[in-house]
């Protein structure tokens, strides 16, 4: 067993030194290159809320920590494949007896260490910003259950009696503070544009703080798994001004607000508005089924289209309020919520089944 | 053959009383309290699931020993006639010996990964469009959940035990592990809890489909398949700690004479903390599946929040094992990497000692950290922040060991053959998953991107990208100790090369599509990521078929290779210090260690000498002089 050349001391020392340099150039341009490539990705949907400008922020200097040691190990190993390849020739040599090196081995624990409880630092005081209470804070109650999410606005909103809906309404630039309960396993209440989310855990209220600032409709995710239809307990958050959130209370207030408050007025309910866009409450159901009058064409739930003729508007009432009662083939229990009833008024659901059983014929 | 003698025909036999058992023993008892209906097929079901794979592994002889002890007969004295296999049958019997157990071990955890990658490919094709393709919502939840289960409690963990099962003992230079019987036992309890796990697609109402993580109250709600999980969970998990109780037991106290601890080779450093860890978790893992099972079969109340359960205790309970388990998944993956790494550039491991402390040290820190995967869970929230420091100063240890690495790599003479490309793939691979789990560390941005497909990214670059090429390298590394075959070389780097640019292409892209906002464990999606999981599907299923190549390049060699040389690779540890595949003893004569396992460089240096053997030369690396600590 040869070693792979007879150097003195002396030789391998210059040898090092002429290998060092080149490597550190590679490894320091590539790591360079490395963040800039990482900081260039567009890698968080819009922020939406003031939550998400820390959170992006450390985001980006965890990029800046963290990319170079990954792109230089990758720099750093390609980097000696290249150079110490074993050559044709060399198959019975071997590399210096090099057992180690104190002051090399104090500095990779010492500083990774450093930077580590630094970057620990940094994001607890990220934390606190993003968990701090606010003065004006609204209260906005979440409840999940297999697979919707009800949002209740308490008598400290409303100034009157609660109201509940399936679509959740927040002004803009209003804290938000969620109180989440679950009425039957976990789920988890997330809204990406605005970086946070929270377990709803059975038995506790568990409480997150947002504070949406960017007008629009983002997505609502459930993100624990909750069984069959965990992939479709999504909803919508609509941020809007505070005279259109207003105006929502008021309108919601008059409509009674909890279920089966009777209709306002005398006002036309349309069967086909309830189908595609729901009641401001409900989910619509248009969102899951495909039906070709309405203009939709989701696969979550059965084809209407294929299921709906033949059946008595009492059996079309009967599936909506009671979906488990009949499962269509192919079709898991437990999918559709249960609780339409509750979230229609009796008009509403009138209208729906009269709407069903016209474009049925 | 004989009902009377044990083997299959008996363990079939044996399998049948046990159905009886249950069968009996819940009707009589239903029937005594008067419950209707005595005959209930859910309560048979269940005990017959914890009693017939322990009556077949009675049928089969693996306790004849013991219980011939217990009733006073007398035993029949270890004749080591069941060493060795001389036919491929003798791998489908319970033997005692080491090396037949780790290639039943080795064989029946990649027969599992060809299992659970299947499962994998099957979602891949779900997800490649938004919407329904070819299985339901249910179905695609048992898919991930079967595959993650396979995966970790059947392939990553007894793959790594296996493989040490082999070579730990030749390295270790002793003629067998502690306790053969249990090393059998242990072994035969995994195709048990495999086979239970698959067969759960068969069960009423579907496989088990709340995720490897089986998080209370779903789990308790849902059909009968779970238990297939839950049960299955308890005889992996009784092998992994029959299994690492040997492994304590085997290197405290069977070294042979001059192996002190710190001229242990790495990798049995690594099997040391690995069995550490498991022989302290494992039981949290048990307790957290006997939580459920008594909740759901006798109705115990654990986690029913509306009976006072505590829904957040099956978490840590589950986290306080399932977090050291990612090191027990990665931490022989180190050994197999050092070793591979010091004979591949023939150098010495740079910092020898504290690649062996930092092995301690992630065992210690493992411990301290579970809840960082609760931190969205709702639990108290001051907890995160001492759970975060030590969260990210894991990272410390572990880069001292990626850094080693690297700098045993610098003016070595690399052979970039087979087991060195997939050591090189982990070191970089494994880089990228580390720095993924120190950003998981940071709690606001895991407050955005705990349960994404962020999560899904670092689990595979963690796990894969980490665990998965070390195993390939260490497969690759012992092949021909292990067959007395060598495998074909330009077949092993077409592997390399396919797995590693489709492992990229498959898991790279979920760290975007996570942040982005796309959850994990969905059977559907939003428009917007079709793109991104399109391309995945595609990456992944050539991921898949890479391992065809794998499969043809093993299978062929073993069958018809060229005959492998003792030493193929000069290397200085013991186990190859002997022919391949070893003697059935392992050593007629039990080696003398008289330096360190890695000199390399040294000219002449060898790690142990043999009696009568001719490879007596001058000690070296015992004592190195100061000038070659650079």
């Amino acid at each position: 067993m040869a070693a792979r050349e007879e150097d003195t001391p002396i030789q391998h020392r210059q040898k090092d030194r002429a290998a060092v340099l080149p490597m550190v150039l590679i490894v320091v341009v590539s790591a360079t290159t490395g963040v800039i490539l990482g900081l260039l990705i567009d890698w968080f949907p819009t922020p939406a809320s003031t939550q998400a400008d820390p959170i992006d922020t450390l985001w980006d200097v965890l990029i800046i920590a963290s990319v170079p040691i990954f792109v230089g190990v990758q720099a750093f190993v390609l980097y000696c494949v290249w150079r110490f390849r074993m050559r044709p020739g060399q198959e019975l040599q071997d590399g210096p007896p090099i057992h180690g090196n104190t002051t090399l081995e104090v500095v990779w624990t010492v500083i990774p260490a450093v930077l580590i409880l630094g970057l620990c630092a940094y994001s607890f005081f990220i934390l606190e910003d993003i968990e701090e209470a606010k003065a004006n804070e609204m209260r906005i109650n979440v409840t999940g259950q297999q697979f919707t999410w009800t949002f209740e606005y308490p008598k400290s909103v409303t100034g009157g009696k609660p109201i509940r809906s399936a679509q959740l309404y927040v002004p803009e630039d209003r804290p938000v503070h969620f109180y989440v309960k679950s009425q039957d396993v976990l789920h988890d209440f997330w809204v990406p544009a605005w970086r946070m989310k929270i377990d709803a855990v059975p038995g506790i209220e568990t409480k997150v703080r947002m504070t949406p600032n960017r007008l629009g409709r983002y997505s609502i995710v459930c993100a624990e798994l909750c069984g069959i239809g965990h992939a479709y307990m999504r909803q919508t958050a609509n941020v809007v001004s505070q005279e259109d959130f207003d105006e929502w209370l008021r309108s919601k207030q008059q409509r009674g607000g909890t279920a089966g408050g009777g209709a306002a007025g005398g006002e036309e309910i349309d069967g086909k508005t309830i189908f595609t866009e729901g009641n401001g409450e409900s989910t619509a159901c248009g969102a899951c089924h495909a039906l070709a009058d309405a203009g939709t064409n989701a696969t979550t739930g059965p084809n209407l289209d294929k299921v709906l003729p033949g059946m008595t508007p009492e059996q079309i009432r009967e599936a909506i309020v009671d979906p488990n009662k009949e499962i269509e083939e192919g079709f898991g229990e437990g999918i559709m919520p249960d609780n339409f009833e509750q979230l229609l008024t009796p008009e509403e659901l009138d209208a729906l089944v009269k709407y069903l059983d016209e474009v049925r014929k | 053959m004989s009902l009377r003698s044990a083997g299959y025909p008996r363990a079939g036999l044996f399998g049948l009383l046990g159905l009886a058992f249950s069968y009996a023993l819940v009707s009589s008892i239903r029937a005594l309290y008067g419950w209707d209906p005595v005959v209930d097929g859910e309560a048979v079901a269940r005990v017959a699931m914890l009693a017939v794979p322990l009556f077949m592994l009675v049928g089969f002889g693996l306790f004849d020993y013991w219980f011939y002890w217990a009733a006073g007969k007398p035993t029949r004295p270890e004749d080591h006639s069941g060493h060795g296999a001389f036919s491929w049958r003798d791998y489908f019997r319970p033997n005692t010996d080491h090396k037949v157990i780790g290639i039943q071990y080795t064989v029946t955890s990649f027969v599992f990964l060809f299992i659970g990658g299947l499962l994998a490919m099957l979602m891949r094709a779900e997800l490649a469009q938004p919407g329904r393709q070819f299985v339901d919502a249910d179905t695609y939840n048992g898919l991930f959940s079967v595959h993650a289960s396979i995966l970790i409690f059947l392939f990553i963990i007894p793959v790594f035990a296996g493989l040490a099962n082999f070579v730990l003992p030749l390295m270790i230079g002793a003629p067998d592990m502690a306790f053969p019987r249990l090393n059998a036992l242990s072994y035969w309890l995994l195709p048990l809890a495999g086979t239970m796990m698959l067969l759960s697609f068969f069960a009423p109402g579907g496989s088990f489909a709340t995720g490897w993580t089986a998080y209370a109250p779903l789990s308790e709600t849902s059909p009968i398949g779970q238990e297939f999980f839950t049960i299955g969970v308890q005889f992996a998990g009784a092998s992994s700690i029959a299994t690492a109780l040997n492994f304590l037991v085997t290197i405290i106290t069977m070294r042979a004479p001059g192996m002190s601890f710190f001229r242990m080779p790495l990798l049995v450093w690594a099997n040391f903390s690995t069995s550490l860890l498991v022989v302290i978790a494992t039981p949290f893992i048990a307790a957290s599946q006997f939580f459920i099972l008594l909740d759901r079969a006798l109705g115990f109340r654990y986690f029913d929040a509306a009976l006072g359960g505590d829904v957040l205790m099956y978490q840590h309970v589950f986290w306080f094992y399932s977090h050291p388990a990612v090191y027990i998944m990665m931490l022989p993956g180190f050994g197999i990497i050092s070793e591979i790494i010091a004979v591949k550039a023939r150098k010495p491991i740079f910092g020898y000692r504290m690649m062996a402390f930092s092995l301690l040290a992630i065992v210690v820190l493992g411990f301290t950290v579970w809840a960082h995967h609760m931190f969205v869970s709702g639990m108290q929230s001051w907890i995160r922040i001492p759970m975060m420091i030590t969260t990210a100063v894991i990272a410390v240890p572990t880069g001292i060991k990626i850094f080693s690495w690297c700098a045993t790599l610098w003016r070595g003479v690399l052979r970039l053959d087979t087991p060195m490309l997939f050591a090189l793939g982990f070191l970089t691979m494994f880089t990228l998953g580390g720095i993924s789990g120190v950003m998981f560390a940071m709690i606001p941005i895991d407050i955005h991107t705990s349960d994404t497909y962020f999560v899904v990214a670092h689990i595979h670059y963690v796990l894969f990208g980490g665990s998965v090429f070390t195993i390939l390298a260490g497969v690759y590394y012992w092949f021909p100790k292990m067959t007395g075959r060598m495998y074909d070389e330009s077949l092993g780097k077409l592997h390399f090369w396919l797995t590693f640019v489709f492992f990229n292409l498959s898991f790279g892209p979920m760290h975007l599509i996570g942040v982005k906002g796309m959850p994990r464990r969905v059977y559907d999606y939003s428009e917007a990521f079709a793109g991104w999981n399109l391309m995945i599907t595609i990456s992944s299923l050539c991921l898949g078929l890479s391992f065809l190549v794998f499969a043809y390049n093993i299978v062929a060699s073993w069958r018809g290779g060229p005959r492998a040389a003792a030493n193929p690779w000069r290397a200085l540890t013991l186990e190859w210090q002997v022919s391949s595949p070893p003697p059935v003893f392992n050593f007629d004569h039990i080696p003398t260690v008289v330096g360190g396992p890695y000199e390399y460089g040294t000219p002449g240096a060898v790690h142990g000498v043999f009696k009568g053997g001719a490879r007596v030369e001058q000690p070296a690396g015992a004592a190195v002089e100061p000038s070659s600590r650079e």
